[in-house]
């Protein structure tokens, strides 16, 4: 539905976008995830129509989208600050998309009610900004851009202002509101657990590029490059390089994988993959428990293998000491071959 | 931060100062004696004086006309130039248009009369325009200055309103002038209403600049009570005082009281 | 292009108002005086300029000026902090309503506040009166056309414009900043000095400036307040404009003026361009 070409923006001496292809199909909840600086929210603003890129090509539909001004696109951006107008009342700023549009005011009420409906924020229409709380906020933005029927809505990191315990549920509504209205949603997020749980198709992007899209286990299970697989969640990658006798890591203290493809450049292990080894089992590699910290339902395990890299460890039972030696292991399918 | 009872003490002995030359003013306005600022017992005489007194009434709505003229020319032009520095972003020059928006801000008085003047002289002699000097040409100059505080006044309250608004009017169907309409002036009307009344009180108030640039025809109250002033003093002056305050503090009380409902 | 359609009138506003009348100045100080309306024919003289040189009567005016200016504004700051102070540590709801006090004055109109002056300070003024009254002074006290007088005018004309910097300085600054020298041991004397005085120190160059730069060429109060012989700039301009009907002599003297201010008037601007 929406394709964007080889999209290149540049801010002074920041390349915001670095020839960025992307595609998102009709009715789909597509998640940008990034860190900051990854050109994520300049994306989202040239898809609304506030950014003009430099160079590339954006078709909806197959039409040529960069002429259109935001004003004329059918798509609506919900804004990480919300933007509620803080001389109207929530009916009014619900009221305001579909007054531009010329719709009569008799549809216009009903359509806010449907919308207020969508949200859950029945008989607050007369209430101001200023008297909303964050969440309630969050929703009227939501209601706002929704009750225009957009076939592709942007969001702006929705949950980024709300607090941890609101954030979970708020983001488990977003989808079931997504599946509802049918329309395509982007959401731009920083946070891979909710890119994660609520997306149909993920892109993590860095300096400005693609580095891999597809579905969320796709993603996580098979990154494509170091920095896919660090920002979601595989706090261990190791350098290295294919060697005869197998994956040799110098920062591993030797060879610690086999039967990898030639290309493989460095692998990642998950923490809760890492097992520490009992007497009785031989251990991939052997290393010194630098640091021990308690999470409630398991144990972070700090672990100094030879060669110097520091393995997270995710273990279940109480462990040693710290500055015990210890060895640890993980079976063969837990190794995730990197190559770029 | 709560500051120490000497702070305090200063400040209280600070407002003294500023009030007590103005309370004293107003207080006399009601005093029968013929010398200024002697009690002779309660007596609104001066207000009848002041009443009678055709020449200042005449100074006084001539300037009442020029101010309201002037402060709504300003408002519009500084309204307008606000917005360019607000939302235009960098342009060519736009170092150079930010320093002249702020230039009679500080500059002296005498300097800008006269300045003023001769910008006046040399376009009359160069295209017949503005024909004489007179209450047009104060009118001319007062807009001029006031369009600068307007400005500065309305540019503070644009920076702080957010940009998203206007964004998220754009993203909802609204073009960048319904979103101006719709959006942007009424947030800003408030700084708009300030900058008028600023404009308002500063062209109420100046003697200098209309004094270079009026020539002889017309007076203005400022400068009718400056000429009054250098010789001598009449209570009719403090029936004048007297009134002013009573009007400004009223007005200002208003404003307050409604700002007070709305928080 | 929408764009140049907007900026243009508005360009050519401030060019017309405020760049041309300078240039002006400098063609009419080089004019030639001479009677008649206008009272000037163009040309290329330089006597103005010589004379500004040469007759010790004019530095004196421009220095007369300075100091006078440089005085008021060093009072008004000194006076300015502790209002600023005072009104920065009351609760927030009564913040605005001690802001309008302290404009309201401003607002009730500067010659009125001056004829307020004469009357308290003149022979038959109300402090001799009081005076006579309680039988402390025999005669009446020169007050009024003196330089006291004259300073007393401009301090209280030109205070709140050295209050409203500071006073906005102080209500942006992080109130856990106190708390934490507090904490960290020190008095509220060395709170004063060390943290609040050396952040609002911008604030309050831009509150000295907003009151010295438009005082160098004060022509009022000096008029109605100042002894005859305090002639300052302001007066001394309007004196050859409006009397000796010297129109390049007053140009070249606006031009002296600003020449000397330039540097205050720079350094305000980028007061105001970082703040």
């Amino acid at each position: 539905m929406l394709i964007a070409t080889a999209l290149e923006k540049r801010f002074g001496p920041v390349q915001a976008l670095a020839k960025l292809d992307l595609a998102i199909n009709a009715g789909e909840f597509f998640a940008l995830l990034g860190g900051s600086g990854s050109g994520k929210s300049t994306l989202l603003r040239m898809l609304a129509g506030f950014e003009a890129p430099d160079a590339g090509a954006l078709t909806l539909d197959g039409q040529d989208l960069l002429p259109v001004p935001p004003w004329a696109r059918p798509i609506n951006m919900m804004f990480q600050s919300y933007a509620l107008f803080p001389h109207m009342n929530v009916a009014e700023n619900i009221a305001y998309g579909l007054k531009r549009a010329g719709v009569a005011a008799q549809e216009r009420r009903s359509r806010i009610a449907v919308a207020l409906d969508l949200v859950g924020l029945q008989g607050l229409e007369a209430r101001k900004p200023q008297q909303l709380s964050g969440g309630q906020k969050q929703r009227v933005a939501l209601a706002r851009s929704v009750v225009m029927g957009p076939r592709l809505l942007l969001l702006d990191e929705p949950m980024a202002a709300l607090d941890a315990g609101l954030r979970e549920r708020t983001g488990l509504e977003l989808r079931v509101l997504q599946r509802k209205t049918g329309a395509a949603f982007i959401m731009v997020t920083h946070d891979q657990q909710e890119a994660l749980a609520l997306a149909d198709r993920i892109a993590v992007l860095e300096a400005g590029r693609v580095a891999q899209i597809g579905p969320p286990q796709e993603v996580y299970a098979r990154p494509a490059t170091r920095f896919v697989a660090r920002f979601l969640g595989a706090a261990n990658v190791l350098e290295g390089r294919m060697q005869d006798g197998g994956f040799e890591s110098a920062e591993a203290g030797g060879v610690i994988a086999s039967g990898l493809p030639a290309e493989t450049i460095a692998i990642a292990l998950r923490a809760e993959q890492i097992r520490l080894t009992g007497a009785a089992e031989a251990p991939c590699t052997t290393g010194i428990l630098e640091d021990v910290a308690y999470r409630g339902d398991d144990w972070l395990l700090i672990i100094r293998i030879q060669g110097g890299a520091r393995l997270r460890v995710v273990h279940n039972a109480p462990p040693p000491a710290p500055g015990s030696v210890v060895g640890v292991a993980w079976g063969a399918a837990a190794v995730v071959p990197l190559f770029a | 931060m709560k500051s120490g009872g000497l702070v305090r003490a200063v400040m209280l002995v600070g407002f003294l100062f500023l009030w007590l030359p103005i309370l004293l003013l107003v207080g006399f306005a009601f005093s029968a004696d013929r010398i200024p600022f002697q009690w002779g017992g309660f007596s609104l005489r001066w207000f009848g004086a002041l009443a009678a007194n055709e020449r200042l009434l005449e100074a006084a709505f001539l300037s009442l006309r020029i101010a309201a003229a002037s402060a709504t020319l300003a408002v519009l032009a500084g309204g307008g130039i606000a917005f360019v520095l607000a939302r235009f972003g960098p342009f060519r020059g736009r170092a150079l248009f930010g320093g002249l928006i702020g230039a009679p801000l500080v500059l002296p008085e005498v300097v800008v009369g006269l300045s003023l003047l001769l910008l006046f002289v040399a376009l009359e002699g160069l295209i017949g325009w503005p024909a004489g000097r007179g209450a047009f040409t104060i009118l001319l100059a007062h807009a001029g200055f006031g369009t600068a505080y307007v400005a500065v006044v309305v540019q503070a309250r644009l920076a702080e309103a957010e940009r998203s608004l206007e964004e998220a009017a754009m993203d909802l169907g609204a073009t960048p002038f319904i979103a101006f309409r719709t959006i942007t002036l009424p947030l800003i009307a408030p700084a708009l209403v300030a900058g008028w009344l600023l404009a308002f009180t500063l062209s109420l108030d100046d003697v200098v600049i209309a004094s270079f640039v009026s020539g002889s025809a017309g007076t203005t109250l400022p400068i009718a009570l400056f000429s009054m002033l250098r010789l001598g003093l009449t209570p009719e002056v403090n029936a004048l005082g007297a009134l002013v305050v009573l009007w400004v503090g009223s007005a200002l009380a208003i404003a307050l009281w409604l700002l007070w409902r709305r928080a | 292009m929408r764009r140049a359609v907007l900026l243009a009138p508005l360009w050519a506003w401030l060019l017309l108002i405020v760049a041309a009348p300078v240039l002006i100045l400098v063609v009419m100080a080089f004019a030639i005086p001479a009677d008649g309306v206008p009272p000037f024919t163009l040309g290329l003289r330089f006597a103005a300029f010589v004379m500004l040189v040469e007759d010790f009567y004019y530095a004196k005016a421009l220095l007369a000026a300075l100091r006078l200016a440089a005085t008021t504004a060093g009072l008004c700051l000194l006076i300015a902090y502790p209002i600023a102070l005072g009104m920065a540590g009351v609760q927030p709801r009564w913040r605005l309503p001690l802001l309008a006090l302290l404009m309201l004055p401003f607002w009730t109109g500067f010659v009125l506040r001056l004829g307020a002056w004469i009357g308290l300070l003149r022979d038959e003024g109300l402090v001799n009166h009081l005076l006579r009254g309680l039988g402390i002074a025999e005669a009446p006290l020169p007050l009024l056309y003196t330089e006291g007088a004259m300073l007393a005018g401009m301090v209280h004309a030109y205070l709140p414009f050295a209050v409203l910097p500071i006073f906005t300085a102080l209500i942006r600054l992080d109130p856990a900043l106190w708390e934490a020298a507090a904490d960290l041991g020190a008095r509220p004397a060395r709170v004063f000095f060390s943290v609040t005085l050396p952040l609002t120190l911008p604030a309050a160059a831009a509150g000295f400036l907003l009151v010295f730069i438009p005082a160098a060429g004060e022509f009022v109060i000096p008029e109605l307040l100042g002894p005859p012989e305090a002639q300052v700039i302001g007066r001394v301009l309007w004196q050859e404009f409006f009397q000796n009907r010297d129109w390049p002599l007053a140009a070249a003297l606006a031009l002296a003026l600003l020449a000397l201010l330039i540097l205050p008037i720079r350094w305000f601007q980028r007061l105001g361009a970082g703040a």
